[in-house]
């Protein structure tokens, strides 16, 4: 029901974010979404890319702190309030949500869950109807 | 004025005599009450009787501050137990402080010493005296306190912190002299003007500052902001605290309460004494202290002492300023840190590397000390992907740090291998403050 994201600590300071797409370039990993949640100092740069694994294993090899999550893609009703129809399955469950960010793939809205009761959100999910997507859903390779 | 001309005028010749005979009853003392310098002394096959003029005093070992946290708390002192009526503590490299406890004749020299620097700064009876030095462990405080109540003059504890108010009690109860550290000085002069007090509605007239390194630039700007004439106060907390020297009103080097404490100047790496005008480590033997004596203690503050009379009148032998130390250690906000404390801390934590980097800059008059670590790569996890998660690990670390250090510290996190490796320890510490 989840997909695997990678979180990266960058400072604050040019140069630190063309250096870890660059290392991902030069392993040909492919950027499916990406977010940065950004502070004065640093910030966490998350991505959802092809090959999860081989990418987290490769940046560490190149000393950068990055550490692999599990993380709810959800598709969206392509209308008016989808959006806020599944937040409000979260809400409604008393789930808090730690962070959140969307993307398009084929046209279709998608949005990355990350909550701090895993096990309550699957349920909630099931029990809700919400599409999940799994890996497989996503492109794998250019 | 001169507080005590007995003492602060005696000829050359009179005073190495006293300092000649105080040398070997001290030595005499310790010998039989510190077993710490009893094994020293036995070891290097000396006796009190060995000590007889203060030239002898290169024959003696040296004291360091490890000789001094290595006997925490009580293994140097002297006196026993029920004599001690105060204990003063500063800060240690690795947790543990410096103990100092003085009985109720050092406490009565520290007043007369501190007196006699009051007196050479211009202060009497007449004057209304805020000391604004932190009072608690920290000596600044009720050392400066003692002093200002034995020449008579009406003592306002301001203590440090509640700038604005203590900048109205300056206006409003005419305060004329003030001691604090000199970049509090600047802080006061700053908060005034942002309060509109001018210089014209403040009596002020006199400081003493010390407690930290600062230039001449630094005095005339803060005597040109506060009206006043500002003087070096110089002291250690393992030597008495404020009142070790004093400036008089020549502004040219600080006189030295050399009856007390007789200093060397040596070469911090062969340990041999230097000639008299050379710059080296300063080192004090406390010549009359009970509590806690200390022989020939390395203060690692480097200047010189200067040679020749100075037109006050005094004859006690003047230092300069300090132009360095002998070690790594720092000055923030008159506390002292060792970059090795920041590293026992940092070393405690998993979550960071061993490598750190001290930036400390001076920014509106206040000094800041910043301490950037690295994240470790292996510990960065999907628990840690938050901000909130990440700003919880660093006010953890900063909190940790300020227990320690008693300063508060900016902690900046870096990625992993971000920070340079030390190649020694010059590489440790940024400091932008350009004291020296």
């Amino acid at each position: 029901m989840t997909i695997r994201q990678l979180s990266i600590f960058i400072e604050n300071q040019s140069g630190t974010l063309q250096r870890v797409l660059e290392l991902m370039k030069k392993s040909r990993i492919q950027i499916i979404a990406c977010t940065i949640a950004d502070t004065a100092e640093y910030g966490i740069f998350r991505i959802i890319c092809s090959e999860p694994d081989r990418a987290c294993s490769e940046l560490k090899q190149a000393g950068v702190a990055v550490a692999i999550s599990d993380v709810f893609a959800i598709e969206l009703d392509n209308q008016p309030g989808g959006a806020a129809d599944v937040v409000g399955i979260f809400s409604e469950a008393g789930i808090g949500i730690t962070y959140m960010y969307a993307f398009l793939l084929n046209g279709r809205g998608i949005m990355i869950f990350r909550t701090d009761q895993a096990d309550a959100a699957r349920e909630a999910i099931v029990r809700g109807g919400l599409h999940c997507l799994t890996e497989a859903d996503l492109p794998t390779h250019i | 004025m001169i507080w005590n001309p007995n003492k602060e005028c005696m000829s050359r010749e009179q005073m190495r005599e006293l300092q000649g005979k105080r040398l070997h009853k001290i030595v005499e003392y310790v010998y039989h009450h510190v077993p710490f310098y009893r094994n020293k002394l036995q070891e290097m096959d000396l006796s009190p009787d060995d000590i007889r003029t203060i030239d002898d005093i290169v024959k003696l070992p040296f004291t360091t501050k490890k000789d001094l946290r290595d006997n925490y708390p009580f293994g140097l002192q002297a006196a026993p137990a029920d004599e001690i009526i105060r204990i003063h503590a500063s800060s240690g490299t690795t947790g543990n402080p410096t103990i100092v406890g003085y009985t109720r004749k050092d406490i009565s020299v520290w007043s007369e010493c501190m007196a006699r620097c009051l007196t050479a700064y211009g202060v009497g009876r007449n004057d209304v005296f805020s000391v604004s030095y932190g009072y608690g462990l920290f000596t600044g405080g009720l050392g400066a306190h003692n002093g200002v109540e034995t020449v008579g003059a009406a003592v306002v504890p301001a203590s440090t912190g509640n700038t604005e108010k203590h900048a109205r009690l300056i206006r409003d109860l005419g305060i004329t002299g003030i001691a604090c550290t000199p970049s509090y000085a600047l802080y006061l002069a700053e908060t005034m003007e942002r309060l509109g007090i001018t210089k014209d509605q403040i009596k002020l007239r006199v400081g003493a500052f010390g407690a930290e390194p600062w230039t001449e630039s630094m005095r005339t700007e803060i005597q040109d902001r506060l009206g006043l004439k500002g003087y070096n106060l110089y002291g250690l907390s393992e030597i008495m605290g404020p009142s070790v020297s004093y400036e008089c009103s020549e502004q040219h080097g600080s006189h030295i309460n050399e009856d007390h404490f007789f200093p060397e100047i040596i070469d911090p790496v062969t340990l041999e004494p230097l000639p008299v005008g050379q710059t080296g480590e300063l080192v004090f033997t406390t010549l009359t202290k009970e509590g806690m004596p200390v022989l020939r203690y390395r203060t690692r503050d480097l200047c010189s002492l200067l040679p020749g009379e100075c037109p006050c009148g005094r004859t006690n032998v003047r230092m300069s300023a300090i132009q360095g130390r002998s070690d790594d250690m720092l000055i923030i906000r008159g506390i002292n840190i060792f970059p090795s404390q920041v590293e026992s801390v940092v070393l405690s934590m998993p979550e960071f590397a061993p490598r750190y980097l001290l930036v400390v800059d001076r920014i509106n008059n206040l000094d800041t000390l910043q301490v950037q670590v690295e994240l470790r790569q292996d510990y960065f996890n999907a628990t840690l992907d938050t901000p909130a998660a990440i700003d919880e690990l660093s006010k953890r670390l900063a909190a940790k740090l300020k227990s320690v250090l008693s300063i508060g510290v900016k902690v900046q996190l870096k990625a992993p291998g971000t920070i340079e490796r030390s190649q020694g320890k010059s590489t440790r510490v940024i400091d932008n403050r350009k004291l020296f």
